[in-house]
C-alpha cells in the first residue's frame, strides 16, 4: 500500500514532493523518495494518488 | 558571439573612460527587441516599467541584460514539444540540463552576477518547470534577491494554470513583467498541444485539459491586466496545429490587454526526445514565421527578436554566459556592491541619445527611395549596434526589413560559424545560404571572395562597403544607392 519513485527515470522536479498530502516524499543524497510507511497513496485525501498524477515522466511513479 | 563588455575591462578600479570604451566596442547582440517604441510613443508608467528590461523594449536590449535562475524545475502540465528531461524545450535551448538552484543558491549567483555584469537589470524565473506552480521556491527567491539588490526587476513566465493564485502576491512583490505561454485560445487546438494538465489535485487529459487551461490563462491574463502588470504572450508557432490558429490568439490576448506578443518556431528534433520530435512534427521555416508575423504586425506588439533562451541564461539577448556562472564558481559569500551598476546606467543615459537620432536620420534617407520595393537586408554584428563582424564568424545574422516607410528588425536567423580556424567549410556555406532564404544582400564588416561568389550565385549579395557604420545607417546608405532614382530625387 505504497507507492515507489524509480529513481533512474526521475527528472528531480520535485512536484510530487509538495503535492504529498502526508509529507511521505524527500530527497535522500539528492533522489526523491517515498516513505512507505507514511504513505497511504492518497487514500482519504484524493481520488487517485497525486505522486503519479502529477509527475511528468510515465511509469516513474508507480505502485511499489 | 556577441561582443559584450568583457570582465577584464571592468575589473576595479572601472573608470568611466574604460565602461565608455567598452560601450563603443558592443553593447548588444540584437538590434532590436520587443516593443521598438520610445518615450515618446508610450505613457510615461509604462515606460518607466520598459525602459530597461531587454525583453520588453528595444531601446532597453542595447543596453541591458537579464539572467534566468532555475529555481523551479516542478510542472503542473505537459506540453508536446517538452521533454521534461531536458527542461522544456521552447523555453530554454534544449539539449542541456541545466543546474537546479535552491533559493539561496540563486541569491548567491544573482549577487554574483550583478557585481560581474553591470548591465544586468532583469531577474526571470522561467522555470524549467513552472514559475508559478512551483511558486515557493520563486517567491523565497524573489524576496531574498530583492532584499539585496532593491532596483533589480522581477520578471516571471508561466503557462497560465496556476497564475490566477498567485496574482495578490506578484503585485504585492512589484514583478511588474509576466510572460504566459499562450498556444490557443480554442480547446479542440490545445488537445493537439497538451496531452495532461494536473488541476485541483487531478490528472485532466484531452478536450478537458486544454478547456481547463484556456480558462485559467484567461482569467489570469484578465487579472494582470487590471493591476497594470505587463504581460508578454508567448506563442509557439507549431505548422499544422495552431500556426493559423496564431492569428486569433493575437486577437484575444489583445483585447484581453496582452503588451507584446511573441510568436516563436517550435524546436523539434527527434534527440530531444519530445512527442514532436519523435513523431516527426516539423517547426516552421524563417519565411514562415515572418509571414505569420508579417500578418500580425498591426495587432499586439510584435516581439521578433526573441531567442528562446534558457532557464538559466545569464547576460545581454543573443549570448549565454551561463556556464561562467555555475555555483562551483560562484565564491561563498558574495556581498553585493552597487557601484558598477551605477555607474554604467549613467553612461546608457548618454549614449541613447545618440542611437536614437542616427536611427531617425536613416528613416529620413529610405523614405526619399523612389520605389516601392521592401526588401530584407542581413547583417553580422558582434552588438552595439552597429555592422561589425566578419560574414564567416557570424553565428546568427540579425535580418532587417527596408523600404521607403523605415528600417524595421524583423528576426535573426541562426546559423553555423563559416569560417573555423581561417579557412571556410562549402557544406557550412550552403547552410548559411539556405538560413537566409529570402534575404537580398548581407551586409558584414569583411567578406572574403570565395563565400561572396557562392552568395551570388544563390542571388545574394555580400558587402563589406559598410563595415563599421550603425545598422540603419549602413541599411540605408545602401538602399539609396540600390535605388538611383532616389539620389537623383534627393542629389
Amino acid at each position: 500500500m505504497a507507492y515507489k519513485i524509480i529513481v533512474s527515470q526521475c527528472t528531480a522536479c520535485g512536484a510530487c514532493e509538495f503535492e504529498c498530502p502526508n509529507a511521505a516524499i524527500s530527497t535522500k543524497r539528492g533522489n526523491y523518495v517515498i516513505n512507505p510507511t507514511l504513505c497511504t497513496e492518497c487514500e482519504g485525501h484524493f481520488a487517485s494518488p497525486q505522486c503519479a498524477a502529477v509527475c511528468p515522466v510515465p511509469a516513474t511513479c508507480v505502485p511499489a | 558571439m556577441a561582443q559584450v563588455i568583457s570582465l577584464e575591462s571592468l575589473k576595479a578600479p572601472v573608470s568611466a573612460e574604460d565602461m565608455r570604451a567598452a560601450l563603443d566596442a558592443g553593447g548588444c547582440s540584437s538590434s532590436s527587441c520587443g516593443s521598438s517604441d520610445g518615450p515618446a510613443d508610450m505613457a510615461p508608467d509604462i515606460w518607466a516599467k520598459v525602459k530597461d528590461h531587454p525583453c520588453y523594449s528595444e531601446e532597453a536590449h542595447h543596453y541591458f541584460a537579464r539572467m534566468h535562475v532555475a529555481v523551479a524545475p516542478a510542472c503542473n502540465i505537459q506540453c508536446n514539444y517538452c521533454n521534461r528531461k531536458y527542461d522544456c524545450a521552447n523555453e530554454s535551448r534544449p539539449g542541456v540540463v541545466s543546474e537546479k538552484l535552491t533559493p539561496d543558491q540563486a541569491m548567491r549567483k544573482v549577487v554574483a552576477v550583478a557585481n560581474e555584469v553591470p548591465q544586468l537589470s532583469v531577474l526571470g524565473i522561467a522555470g524549467p518547470g513552472d514559475a508559478c506552480y512551483d511558486w515557493k521556491k520563486t517567491k523565497a527567491t524573489f524576496e531574498a534577491v530583492s532584499q539585496q539588490i532593491p532596483d533589480i526587476k522581477l520578471c516571471l513566465s508561466t503557462n497560465g494554470l496556476a497564475l490566477p493564485d498567485h496574482v495578490d502576491e506578484i503585485m504585492e512583490m512589484n514583478i511588474d513583467h509576466v510572460t504566459i505561454t499562450i498556444n490557443m485560445v480554442d480547446p479542440a487546438v490545445g488537445v493537439g498541444i497538451y496531452p495532461w494538465i494536473f488541476y485541483n489535485h487531478r490528472r485532466y487529459t484531452g478536450l478537458e485539459a486544454s478547456q481547463i487551461l484556456h480558462e485559467r490563462q484567461m482569467l489570469g491574463l484578465g487579472m494582470l491586466a487590471e493591476r497594470k502588470i505587463l504581460v508578454k504572450v508567448n506563442s509557439v508557432m507549431i505548422p499544422g496545429i495552431n500556426d493559423h490558429h496564431l492569428i486569433e490568439v493575437n486577437k484575444v490576448v489583445k483585447a484581453k490587454g496582452a503588451f507584446l506578443h511573441n510568436i516563436m518556431p517550435l524546436i523539434s528534433d527527434p534527440a530531444h526526445g519530445t512527442h514532436f520530435g519523435l513523431t516527426g512534427q516539423r517547426g516552421p521555416r524563417a519565411m514562415e514565421l515572418k509571414a505569420l508575423q508579417d500578418q500580425l504586425s498591426d495587432g499586439t506588439k510584435l516581439m521578433r527578436h526573441c531567442r528562446q533562451c534558457r532557464a538559466d541564461a545569464v547576460g545581454l539577448l543573443g549570448e549565454d554566459r551561463g556556464q561562467e556562472f555555475t555555483m562551483d564558481q560562484l565564491p561563498e559569500v558574495a556581498a553585493y556592491d552597487p557601484a558598477k551598476r551605477a555607474a554604467y546606467r549613467e553612461l546608457v543615459a548618454e549614449n541613447r541619445g545618440e542611437h536614437v537620432a542616427n536611427k531617425a536620420a536613416a528613416a529620413d534617407i529610405v523614405a526619399t527611395a523612389d520605389t516601392d520595393e521592401a526588401v530584407l537586408v542581413a547583417i553580422a554584428t558582434k552588438g552595439g549596434g552597429r555592422i561589425n563582424q566578419h560574414f564567416g564568424h557570424a553565428t546568427e545574422f540579425q535580418v532587417y526589413e527596408v523600404s521607403p516607410s523605415g528600417i524595421g528588425f524583423i528576426g535573426h536567423r541562426k546559423v553555423d560559424q563559416y569560417c573555423e580556424g581561417g579557412w571556410g567549410e562549402d557544406a557550412t556555406l550552403d547552410s548559411v545560404i539556405a538560413a537566409l532564404e529570402g534575404v537580398k544582400i548581407v551586409l558584414c564588416a569583411k567578406v572574403g571572395d570565395c563565400p561572396k561568389d557562392s552568395l551570388a550565385a544563390a542571388g545574394i549579395i555580400a558587402s563589406h562597403d559598410h563595415a563599421y557604420d550603425w545598422i540603419e545607417a549602413g541599411i540605408a546608405a545602401w538602399y539609396a544607392a540600390a535605388h538611383p532614382a532616389a539620389l537623383r530625387l534627393t542629389a
